[in-house]
């Protein structure tokens, strides 16, 4: 999938590329495309130096197609640094995913979840179709990025993909599930957002009062499970009180 | 234990060196501007390099001492003042419970430090006391400071000298805008033609009032990416010169996000970011292309020339101020008026 132009330094699942970010970063680039296998080798690695450090790195940021190393050139430099990392990533062990699986309640429609009306009718389904379609899917989080806590989704099925809106609305509550384009996101924070929004989750991505300030993490399934508007304020009233903290399947 | 906010900027915000280690949940670092700055700040209050300070752009503002503490101001030629005493920037002083300290306008510098002994003790976030603006992470409620606030501080050694630097200086090491901005090719570079990259390098460029603690926007020549101005979003570091649509220039600083989807043409060296950061809107610059293995050794000479500044301060002994200190200073006279150099660009929010 990934790897052509000879001319660019793309990189591939099997053979990525390593990218200077200024003196203190590298980036390991498996691929420049949405793709699973890319991003399964990404937190693959993430997680091979989580669990054996190398001396000198200061923390990893998977993202969709690439590992952000960041390091001190003080205790390691680059180029051995990249041996490294080319010597770990020769030892990834590509297995079945590891990441946790939740199941996220969310309430369809209403006052936050304001496009599904609209978005249902763009694709010719009735809106219950389309709550079948969106929570019937499984979904994997791609990477956390934009905002504390935001989770960027792939697996959206392709009958719901639908392009950002051109003029973004000023303020979308932490909570809001929408669709961007061909990915899903689940909303951490309020503010800005050109995405397209057709539910709401009473669980908190981030909570920075929280003892696990955020829930998700790259390599995360996500299952979406509809809820009616009252069981979701029920939800809400128990994180508010404490008697309900998320937590994946299985716990964890 | 406290200190009082009597007045002050829009812009006036807890800082530290930033978080480590939560990136990866897309929690930016945060941090001082001008990290060199702010550590010399702490070092002249002996404190420890990872206490908390106050940033501040444009003027600082008043301040209460709610116990006997020293303090210092650093960052850029500043009008310090207790009571009627003009109190010399770049040094720490002692303060009184119960004095006024007004710091005035900065000059020929964007961000200015005020590190008190024993740091600014708001409760820790994620690792860390400085404010994420946008994302109301860390600082005190996650917001830029206002009259009225008041912050607690850490204990302090009272016994601790007042501490100054041998060669008068505001920040270790100058601004020096005439001296070329260097950068790392890439992550993207390969997303710009020959040419374009040429530009970057033979180009004069110049800071523009669209700056903030996110991003500096910057005039000069267009970058074009010919591959295109859309990238499947990767990690970012501050530093990234980022090439939009639009072709200006746009370098990511401290509160920067922690992925975006813009290529990145190249890479400020981390010890020259703090330089661009403070160079005043207006300043024309230039950028250097330097490898990544030079970009390291330099990176570490310049840790180690501050270091020396840092570990050779001296006693400002019975914190008596020589007039050769003082006129070395180079000091005017007059708090100048704060509407005069505030502007509004700095209270820019990205929202």
């Amino acid at each position: 999938m990934s790897g052509q132009g000879p001319e660019r330094c793309e990189g591939t699942a099997q053979r990525p590329v390593f990218l200077p970010v200024g003196e203190a970063a590298i980036s390991v680039q498996f691929g420049t495309r949405i793709d699973e296998d890319a991003n399964r080798r990404v937190i693959a690695l993430a997680r091979a130096l989580d669990d054996a450090p190398v001396e000198g790195v200061l923390e990893c940021v998977p993202t969709y197609r690439s590992l952000l190393v960041t390091y001190d050139p003080g205790h390691v430099r680059g180029a051995v640094l990249e041996a490294e990392l080319e010597a770990r990533i020769g030892a990834l062990e590509i297995g079945a995913d590891i990441g946790r699986t939740w199941r996220v309640p969310v309430v369809y429609g209403g006052d936050i979840g304001m496009d599904l009306g609209a978005l249902a009718q763009d694709k010719a389904m009735s809106e219950a179709e389309l709550v079948a379609l969106h929570s019937g899917a499984d979904y994997r989080v791609y990477m956390i990025g934009f905002a504390p806590g935001f989770a960027y989704l792939g697996g959206l099925p392709e009958a719901l993909h639908t392009p950002r809106l051109a003029t973004p609305r000023q303020s979308i509550p932490a909570g809001a599930i929408g669709i961007g384009g061909q990915q899903g996101s689940i909303n951490s924070v309020s503010g800005p957002s050109g995405w397209r929004f057709i539910g709401w989750t009473p669980w908190r991505a981030f909570d920075p009062k929280r003892e696990v300030p955020f829930l998700f993490s790259a390599g995360d399934r996500i299952r979406f499970v509809p809820v009616a508007e009252d069981e979701g304020a029920a939800i809400a009233r128990g994180i508010a009180s404490g008697e309900i903290t998320p937590a994946p399947e299985g716990d964890r | 234990m406290s200190l009082e906010v009597l007045s002050c900027g829009p812009m006036l915000s807890v800082q530290d060196q930033g978080r480590l280690g939560h990136k990866r949940f897309g929690v930016p670092a945060a941090g001082a501007m001008d990290r060199p700055a702010m550590d010399f700040a702490n070092a002249l209050c002996a404190n420890a390099p990872g206490a908390a300070t106050l940033e501040f752009t444009g003027f600082g503002g008043s301040f209460r001492a709610g116990r006997d503490l020293r303090l210092a101001v650093t960052g850029g030629a500043c009008d310090v003042r207790f009571g009627d005493r003009v109190m010399p920037a770049g040094q720490s002083h002692a303060v009184k419970a119960g004095e006024v300290v007004k710091i005035g306008a900065l000059e020929g510098a964007t961000w200015g430090y005020v590190a008190v002994s024993g740091g600014i003790a708001v409760p820790e976030m994620l690792g860390g006391r400085a404010t994420h603006l946008r994302f109301a992470i860390g600082g005190l409620e996650g917001r830029a400071l206002a009259a009225g606030d008041v912050l607690p501080l850490g204990e302090d050694d009272p016994g601790q000298p007042c501490l100054r630097p041998r060669v008068p200086v505001y920040r270790p090491g100058a601004i020096a805008p005439g001296t070329p901005v260097r950068v790392v090719p890439g992550p993207q570079d390969d997303y710009f033609d020959p040419e374009v990259l040429d530009r970057l390098t033979s180009g004069i460029f110049e800071v523009t009032r669209q700056r903030d603690r996110m991003a500096m926007v910057l005039d000069g020549p267009d970058l074009p990416a010919a591959g295109g101005h859309d990238i499947v979003s990767d990690g970012i570091v501050p530093g990234a010169i980022q090439a939009p649509a639009s072709g200006r220039a746009v370098v990511l600083m401290a509160d920067a996000q922690t992925t975006g989807g813009y290529p990145k043409i190249a890479t400020v060296l981390s010890c020259d970011l703090p330089r661009l950061a403070q160079m005043p809107t207006g300043t024309e610059l230039r950028f250097e292309i330097v490898g990544r293995d030079a970009a390291e050794e330099i990176v570490l000479e310049e840790r180690a020339r501050v270091a020396e500044v840092l570990g050779g301060l001296v006693p400002d002994v019975a914190g008596a101020l020589s007039s050769e200190f003082l006129l070395a200073c180079d000091l005017v006279g007059g708090i100048v008026a704060p509407e005069e150099v505030m502007g509004h660009d700095l209270a820019e929010d990205h929202q």
